[in-house]
């Protein structure tokens, strides 16, 4: 019982059946990775970084959304709503508090407890409702879409909470960044180079955290409610606590994406919510495989760097190569790209290919 | 004892009444098959057991306590065990990962992995563990499934049509599973078509027709039986 809970053990959690990668080849690529990404900033200009956080802030909805649908199996188009509802609660709370005292932080995590509570009530109607499959998407689009349209009518003066105004379609803007209290000037953090580093250490133990999650007793079930919820069911789990569970989880980390997106740009609006937001995670998911949280962290990075490159030549222009990727994605290679191709070098890949279109 | 009894119940869909007024029981420790023609009302009887439908009336005890309104994975958690018709079986995970699911709630550590590695032994599964379980065959996969259904420790085990699609010697070699568990002390409930398999482990057999208890007695009994022959024997042996 001891050795279950102790740290040693679930560091053991990193590697097994649901995380692809293992051993000292993977582990020493994934070192060389995080030092190449601690060393970028020794080399780019401080701005370029501060921009690039952006690619950072949007993982850990990626993130999220691997967990609910690629191990849980359920399509939820929810994640811009919790993403926006922590990014409101963010300006809320810190144009209300200020930045002092270390109360941006305060905030960070009051905002994404509140998306994480917002999950919580929306999935237990969901699932204790034994709504799955393609219903379970409508309705948490639909909850998107509908949290787009209030926010975007809140232009009025009375739409304030405390001396924070909505704002309507126009956004919200003017809350704090992130600021860490310190003894002779608070450290802000601003898009640059500070920021990076946090957002990147943020990341890396929401992965890990996720790695041990996944091959945990907990991901086992999970995976076997994908496979087969009423067998799942069937050996004696209440698989409704499981999805639920997973749900809360991953719209948390929607929740963290949304506060770190309105702590780095000091502004959040309605579109963040609004149908083509809603879709855009599922492509970055899908498209770099969303059965498994390296691919899908890596698919949501290529394809919002190629997203940001075409959005130079017009954004809705990108929106349908988005559209057209994801359906390539979904005709040519179900399982994502990442295994797909490695497919063609590794055996394990190969058989992990065959027995996702089992 | 019975380890399991339904007292006056009851299902309807819509003007359908598929379950009617049944009165059974499973005594601990037998090996009780039900039986009867197609559209006789055992699915549904079936469902009902394991929760999956909710009785339009009458009652469902287990191991003496009523169980009526108790939710699926409860009425597991108490000692039921299910094995379906189709396999219900994790198809994209290795075949020691679908013991592991079942067997995590009570075991841990090597003890689990012992417990896996006694259950891949008994289902003649040893050199398939690393396999996926949908590339197993049917009759592998019939038996991972009774497999997890077992690694439970259930009281009750409930099979529906344990050996459909088995051939001749798979159907008789899960006969011989399924007696070698019930010498263990487990009660066994089978829904069954062979009657060849029912006569191989069956202490007592139920007839259902039309949603009622038709007739009950050993097999030689229900064979013997012509109205039963009438209704169901007579039908299949055409």
């Amino acid at each position: 019982m001891a050795l279950r809970n102790s740290p040693i053990a679930a560091l053991r959690l990193l590697e097994g059946p649901q995380t692809l990668g293992k051993g000292p080849g993977f582990w020493g690529g994934f070192t060389t990775i995080v030092a190449l990404a601690c060393l970028y900033p020794l080399f780019a200009d401080g701005y370029d970084v501060g921009n690039n956080v952006y690619f950072f802030n949007w993982t850990f909805m990626a993130l999220g959304l691997s967990l609910i649908w690629g191990y849980g199996g359920a399509l939820s188009f929810g994640q811009t709503a919790f993403f926006g509802v922590a990014g409101y609660a963010y300006g809320v709370l810190t144009i209300n508090l200020g930045d002092a005292y270390g109360l941006t932080f305060v905030s960070l995590i009051a905002a994404v407890g509140l998306s994480a509570l917002f999950a919580g009530v929306l999935g237990y109607f969901l699932f204790f409702g034994r709504i799955s499959g393609v219903f379970l998407g409508i309705v948490t689009l639909s909850v998107t879409l509908v949290l787009e349209r209030f926010m975007s009518q809140t232009a009025g003066p009375e739409w304030a909470i405390g001396s924070a105004r909505l704002n309507g379609f126009n956004g919200m803007g003017g809350m704090p960044s992130l600021t860490i209290p310190w003894p002779g000037g608070d450290i802000v953090l601003f898009p640059d180079v500070a920021l990076y580093y946090l957002t990147l250490a943020m990341l890396v133990v929401v992965y890990l955290a996720l790695r041990i999650l996944v091959n945990s007793r907990f991901g086992n079930v999970l995976v076997a409610i994908r496979e087969n919820p009423q067998r799942a069911e069937m050996l004696g789990y209440d698989i409704r606590r499981y999805q639920l569970g997973a749900f809360v989880i991953g719209s948390g980390l929607a929740g963290l994406s949304g506060v770190l997106y309105t702590a780095w740009g000091n502004y959040i609006t309605p579109s963040s919510m609004g149908m083509s937001a809603a879709a855009l995670p599922v492509v970055w998911v899908a498209v770099g495989g969303r059965s498994d949280l390296t691919t899908t962290l890596f698919g949501t990075l290529l394809v919002l760097a190629g997203f940001q490159y075409l959005t130079i030549y017009g954004s809705q222009y990108a929106l349908v190569v988005m559209g057209v990727l994801l359906v390539v994605t979904i005709l040519a290679a179900p399982s994502g790209i990442f295994i797909t191709v490695g497919s063609l070098f590794s055996k394990g890949l190969r058989r992990r290919l065959k027995r996702e279109s089992v | 004892m019975a380890i399991l009894e339904t007292r006056k119940l009851d299902k309807w869909f819509g003007g359908l009444h598929v379950t009617d007024a049944v009165d059974f029981a499973v005594e601990t420790g037998e090996i009780h098959c039900l039986i009867g023609p197609n559209g006789a009302g055992k699915s549904t009887f079936f469902r009902l057991v394991l929760g999956e439908h909710a009785p339009s009336g009458g009652q469902i005890f287990y191991d003496g306590r009523d169980i009526t309104k108790a939710k699926p994975f409860e009425r597991i958690r108490r000692g039921i065990s299910v094995k379906f018709q189709v396999p219900g079986i994790f198809q994209a995970l290795k075949v020691r990962q679908n013991l592991q699911i079942a067997l995590q709630h009570h075991l841990e550590g090597s003890s689990l992995n012992e417990e896996i590695d006694r259950l891949l032994e008994f289902l003649k599964l040893k050199d398939a563990e690393s396999q996926l379980a949908g590339s197993l065959s049917h009759g592998q996969k019939q038996w991972l499934e009774i497999g997890m259904a077992i690694a439970l420790k259930p009281k009750l085990l409930l099979l529906d049509e344990p050996t459909a699609g088995m051939t001749p010697d798979e159907t008789f070699a899960t006969g011989e599973m399924v007696q070698a568990l019930n010498a263990q002390g487990v009660s066994v409930l089978a829904v069954e078509h062979d009657m060849a398999f029912v006569r191989q482990i069956a202490q007592k057999v139920t007839v259902l027709h039309f949603g009622k208890v038709f007739a009950q007695g050993t097999i030689d009994e229900i064979v013997a039986d012509e109205r039963v022959a009438a209704i169901y024997l007579g039908e299949v042996h055409a």
